[in-house]
C-alpha cells in the first residue's frame, strides 16, 4: 500500500537522522526540566527595609518570614538605591510609610500586601479571630505553579515541535524535487498527506508519550486524570501540528521562512491558550482562544491531569482538535495541486 | 477511425500546445509526433520551454490549450503515470535514505509485488554499477552516481514510456555515454523515450527532434531533415538559422 510506503520511508528517513530524533526528544524534556526547577521555588520572602518601626511590628513581620534589615534614613535610602531590599517601611513621623523600590511590581506587591496585613492585625492581647480552615475541591494548598500550567507546555512542546520538524521536512521535499518526482508516479494526492500524517503521526505519538510520562512520573507533575487519556490529547495535538505545519510550509519557500512562522502562528496560540490569566482582558479578546486548536489542548489536559476529568467532558476538545486536522489536511491535498493538477 | 489509426500509430502526439504560468507564455502552439519505440529529442538553450513540454508530456501538467496523447489516452491521466518512467532535471532523492531504500520507495509507487521489487532493484542496481554502494546513503554519492541512481529508479517499473529531463546535464563523456548506450539498450526493447537537452552532439543520437526556441517549435523531424530544412552542414548550425539568424 503507498500510503505505508510513504510513512514507512518517513520513519527510516528520521532512523537515518539520529541529531533530528534526539532533538525531538531531548530539548522538551530538558525544557520541562528546567522549568520544573524554576517554578517549583519557593514562595519569594520579600527584602524589607525598617526604620524606627516599633518592637511588635517587627516581630510580626518576622514572624510572617520577611527578611529585615534595620536601617537610618540615610541609610535606607542607600539600600533602596542598591537593590538591597524591596521596600522601607518609615516610622520616623509617627505614621508608617512605606517606600518601594519598585522595579518588579511582584515583588512590590509581596511587601505591600506583607506590610498591610501586619498593620491591619488586631492587638494581640484582644482574643484571635478563628483560624480560617480551607480545602480545595482540585488541587493542593500552595500548588506550585508548575503544577498548574505544566499540563499546558506537555501540549505546547508536542504541537510545536511536530510542526516544525514536518513542516521543515515537506519543504525539503518541496526543495529538493522529491515531492514533484513522487507525483509523477500512480501516487494520489491525498495518500501523501495521508502517508505524511501516519508516519510523523507514529513518531510523534512515542514522543508526545515520552514527553507526558517523564513530567508525570520523573518531574513528579501534579496528575490525578488518566494516562491513556493523556495519551490521546497528545496525540491528537500531534496530529494537529502535523497538519497545520505541512500546510503553512506551503508559504515557505524555505526552512528560514518556516522558522519565521512560528512567532505568527504558534506564539500567540501560546498566549491565549491560558498560560496567562487572561480574565482582566475584554471578552472578544478572551474568546479568541477558542479559535485557536493550543487552547483545546491546554483546557483539555489541565481538566485531565489536575482536575481528573473523564473522556465525556473533553470530547468537545477532542472534537475540535480533530476537525482542525482534517481541516487542514484536506487543505494540504489541495495545495499539492500546484505541483500536479491531477 | 483515423483519429484512432493515428493514435496507434503513434506513441506520443502533441497537438497545439499553449502553457502558461501567470501572465508569462511559456509555450506556444506547439505540434509534435513520436512512433513506438524511438527517441525523442527535445533540443533548446535552458528557459526554451523544454521542461515545461517535459512535464506536459508525463502528464504531470495539463496544457491551457491543445491536447496530449500518450500511448492512445489523453492526459494527464492517474493510470497512465504507471506506465511512464520520468526522471526529473533535479535529483530527486531522499539524502537521508540508502540508494536501496530510495529504489525501495519509489518501487512501491507501483503495483510491483514484493519478491518482483526486490529483484527489479537489484537488476537495475547491477545495471548502473550501483551494486557495491547500494547500501549507502544518498547524500554520500557524487554527481554522476546520483544521476545514475535517478535514472535506475526511472527504469524500476520497466514502463512502455520513459521521459527524461536532461538525463546527462553536467556528466563526464564515459557516463554520458554509459547512460545513451542504456537508452539504447531500452530502445531495442521497444521502449519509447523522450529525452530533453541542451547538447547540439547529443541530437545526432535521437530518431526525432524537437528544436524549441522561446517556447515555440522552431523545427523538427529527425536530424537529416532538420539539417536539410535548414540547409546546414550540423544540427547545431540548423538551430542557429531555423531560429531566424543571430543569437
Amino acid at each position: 500500500m503507498r500510503i505505508w510506503a510513504v510513512a514507512l520511508r518517513i520513519l527510516r528517513q528520521l532512523g537515518h537522522d539520529w541529531r533530528t530524533m534526539a532533538l525531538m526528544v531531548l530539548s522538551p524534556i530538558f525544557v520541562m526540566t528546567l522549568m520544573s526547577l524554576i517554578f517549583n521555588s519557593e514562595e519569594y520572602n520579600p527584602r524589607i527595609g525598617i526604620v524606627n518601626a516599633p518592637a511588635s511590628f517587627v516581630e510580626r513581620l518576622e514572624e510572617k518570614d520577611a527578611v529585615l534589615f534595620r536601617y537610618d534614613a540615610y541609610g535606607a535610602e542607600m539600600a533602596l538605591a542598591k537593590d538591597l531590599v524591596d521596600g522601607v517601611v518609615d516610622f520616623s513621623n509617627g505614621l508608617p510609610t512605606l517606600e518601594m523600590e519598585g522595579s518588579d511590581p511582584g515583588k512590590s506587591m509581596a511587601v505591600q500586601r506583607l506590610v498591610e496585613a501586619v498593620l491591619r492585625e488586631p492587638p494581640r492581647s484582644i482574643a484571635r479571630p478563628p483560624l480560617l480552615e480551607v480545602t480545595y475541591l482540585h488541587g493542593y494548598k500552595d500548588m506550585a505553579a508548575f503544577d498548574s500550567f505544566g499540563p499546558i507546555l506537555i501540549g505546547f512542546y508536542v504541537f510545536f515541535f511536530v510542526f516544525l520538524i514536518a513542516g521543515v521536512s515537506f519543504i525539503g521535499e518541496r526543495n529538493n524535487g522529491t515531492l514533484e518526482r513522487i507525483l509523477a508516479t500512480p501516487l494520489r494526492r491525498w495518500e501523501v498527506v495521508a502517508g505524511y500524517i501516519l508516519g510523523f503521526g507514529f513518531f510523534a505519538v512515542l514522543q508526545s508519550g515520552l514527553i507526558a510520562w517523564y513530567s508525570i512520573r520523573v518531574l513528579g507533575i501534579f496528575m490525578v486524570g488518566s494516562f491513556p487519556l493523556v495519551l490521546a490529547v497528545t496525540s491528537l495535538t500531534a496530529m494537529v501540528g502535523l497538519a497545520i505545519g505541512t500546510f503553512i510550509s506551503a508559504f515557505a519557500d524555505n526552512e528560514l521562512q518556516m522558522i519565521q512562522f512560528v512567532p505568527v502562528v504558534i506564539v500567540p496560540q501560546l498566549f491565549f491558550s491560558g498560560l496567562f490569566d487572561l480574565g482582566t482582558m475584554p471578552k472578544p479578546l478572551q474568546m479568541a482562544g477558542r479559535g485557536m486548536p493550543l487552547w483545546y489542548v491546554a483546557d483539555a489536559l489541565r481538566n485531565i491531569m489536575i482536575r481528573g476529568t473523564g473522556f465525556e467532558e473533553i470530547l468537545l476538545h477532542m472534537g475540535v482538535l480533530a476537525a482542525t486536522c482534517l481541516l487542514f489536511a484536506t487543505a494540504n491535498v489541495l495545495a499539492l495541486k500546484k505541483y500536479r493538477r491531477l | 477511425m483515423e483519429e484512432a489509426t493515428k493514435r496507434n500509430t503513434h506513441c506520443v502526439i502533441v497537438e497545439h500546445v499553449d502553457r502558461s504560468y501567470g501572465r508569462k507564455q511559456v509555450l506556444f502552439d506547439i505540434s509534435l509526433r513520436l512512433g513506438h519505440a524511438q527517441i525523442l529529442g527535445l533540443l533548446g538553450p535552458s528557459g526554451s520551454g523544454k521542461t515545461t513540454l517535459i512535464r506536459l508530456v508525463a502528464g504531470i501538467d495539463r496544457p491551457d490549450r491543445g491536447v496530449v496523447h500518450l500511448l492512445g489516452e489523453r492526459l494527464p491521466r492517474l493510470s497512465m503515470m504507471g506506465r511512464i518512467g520520468y526522471m526529473a532535471q533535479a535529483d530527486a532523492l531522499y539524502g537521508d535514505l540508502t540508494a536501496r531504500e530510495n529504489m525501495g520507495f519509489f518501487a512501491s509507487m507501483y503495483p510491483l509485488g514484493r519478491s518482483r521489487k526486490k529483484e527489479r532493484i537489484q537488476v537495475v542496481l547491477d545495471l548502473l554499477g550501483l551494486t557495491p554502494d547500494a547500501d549507502r546513503l544518498v547524500r554520500e554519492y557524487s554527481g554522476g552516481m546520483k544521476r545514475r541512481l535517478s535514472l535506475g529508479i526511472a527504469l524500476l517499473h520497466q514502463p512502455p514510456v520513459l521521459i527524461l529531463d536532461e538525463p546527462t546535464i553536467g556528466l563526464d563523456p564515459l557516463l554520458r555515454q554509459t547512460i545513451w548506450e542504456e537508452l539504447y539498450r531500452q530502445k531495442d526493447a521497444g521502449v519509447t523515450i523522450i529525452i530533453s537537452t541542451h547538447a547540439m552532439d547529443e541530437a545526432e543520437k535521437c530518431d526525432t527532434l524537437g528544436m524549441l526556441r522561446e517556447g515555440r517549435l522552431i523545427g523538427s523531424g529527425s536530424p537529416g531533415e532538420v539539417k536539410a530544412a535548414a540547409d546546414a552542414q550540423t544540427i547545431e548550425e540548423a538551430f542557429i538559422r531555423l531560429g531566424g539568424g543571430g543569437l
